[in-house]
């Protein structure tokens, strides 16, 4: 069910991860202001994107979930949310070891794109003791979808009221007009951006898949209990 | 503040790319570990019908 399409999206993933990496190394040049460190831009920004990216998608599959009570819903929604605070983990971390490289600290309180992410993440900390907190599996799913949907629409307001902050300490690399990348930059960028949407999706399966086989094990097995 | 030196700057984004990895590698093995057992269990309940 979950697994269709998988093998070819595992390998294009390693493809364009591959590539990505060999791009970041021998094709991107070094930036001219940070020179080598910039390097740590295309794991860093493209994590974050995804990871965002992840938390509105899990919002949107909890709305569908409430529209259809369909419990898969529900399962594509964990999935993607426990996903994105694994990248959350990634971001938070590539982050500090970029800050204390660029700017000599490992955490910068008064940058508002470090704090309002940090602010994102340990929102959905919660997620977990909410969702795992309900026995009930219908209940469980109906709150655990209805906090998918507020909070995955906290993730964009947040994004919006960082771009409208005053202070721009922080590298804008993404604008309406395109930012200040130049171009064999911006290729490394998005092909970074790609390999890493597409690692997304694997994981993505590749958990559902391994859920849902466990769902259905636990069906046979009391199928099993019933006949004996 | 101005570009650390390359041997400097190297230790950095070597950390960087590694946390990465290290992340997937682990989510990866975890998630394998999880198939593992399942296909355990499968094989426990085939092996418990055909004792029946």
């Amino acid at each position: 069910m979950y697994s269709k399409g998988l093998a070819p999206l595992a390998a294009a993933t390693v493809v364009t991860i591959t590539a990505a990496f060999a791009m970041v190394f021998f094709y991107a040049p070094n930036d001219a202001d940070q020179g080598f460190i910039q390097k740590i831009f295309y794991v860093h920004v493209p994590m974050a994107i995804v990871a965002l990216c992840g938390f509105v998608a899990g919002g949107v599959f909890a709305i569908k979930h409430l529209r259809s009570g369909d419990s898969s819903w529900d399962l594509r929604s964990y999935v993607a949310i426990h996903l994105s605070i694994i990248l959350g983990v990634g971001v938070l971390a590539t982050g500090a070891i970029w800050a204390k490289a660029s700017w000599g600290h490992w955490w910068v309180w008064d940058e508002p794109v470090l704090v309002s992410f940090l602010v994102v993440f340990l929102l959905y900390c919660v997620y977990y003791p909410l969702r795992f907190s309900i026995e009930d599996p219908d209940r469980q799913a109906r709150y655990s979808s209805v906090f998918a949907i507020a909070a995955g629409a906290f993730v964009p307001l947040n994004f919006v009221a960082v771009r409208m902050a005053e202070t721009f300490t922080h590298p804008r690399v993404l604008s309406q007009t395109g930012g200040d990348l130049p171009g064999d930059m911006r290729l490394t960028f998005l092909v970074s951006l790609l390999g890493m949407a597409l690692l997304f999706v694997t994981l993505w399966k590749l958990e559902l898949t391994a859920k849902h086989a466990s769902m259905q094990l636990k069906r046979l097995r009391n199928r099993a209990r019933v006949a004996a | 503040m101005p570009a650390l030196p390359l041997d400097e700057a190297g230790k950095y984004v070597a950390g960087a790319y590694v946390v990465f990895l290290a992340l997937i590698l682990v989510y990866v093995a975890i998630i394998g570990a999880k198939i593992a057992r399942i296909e355990r269990d499968i094989t426990a309940l085939v092996d418990a019908e055909d004792d029946e």
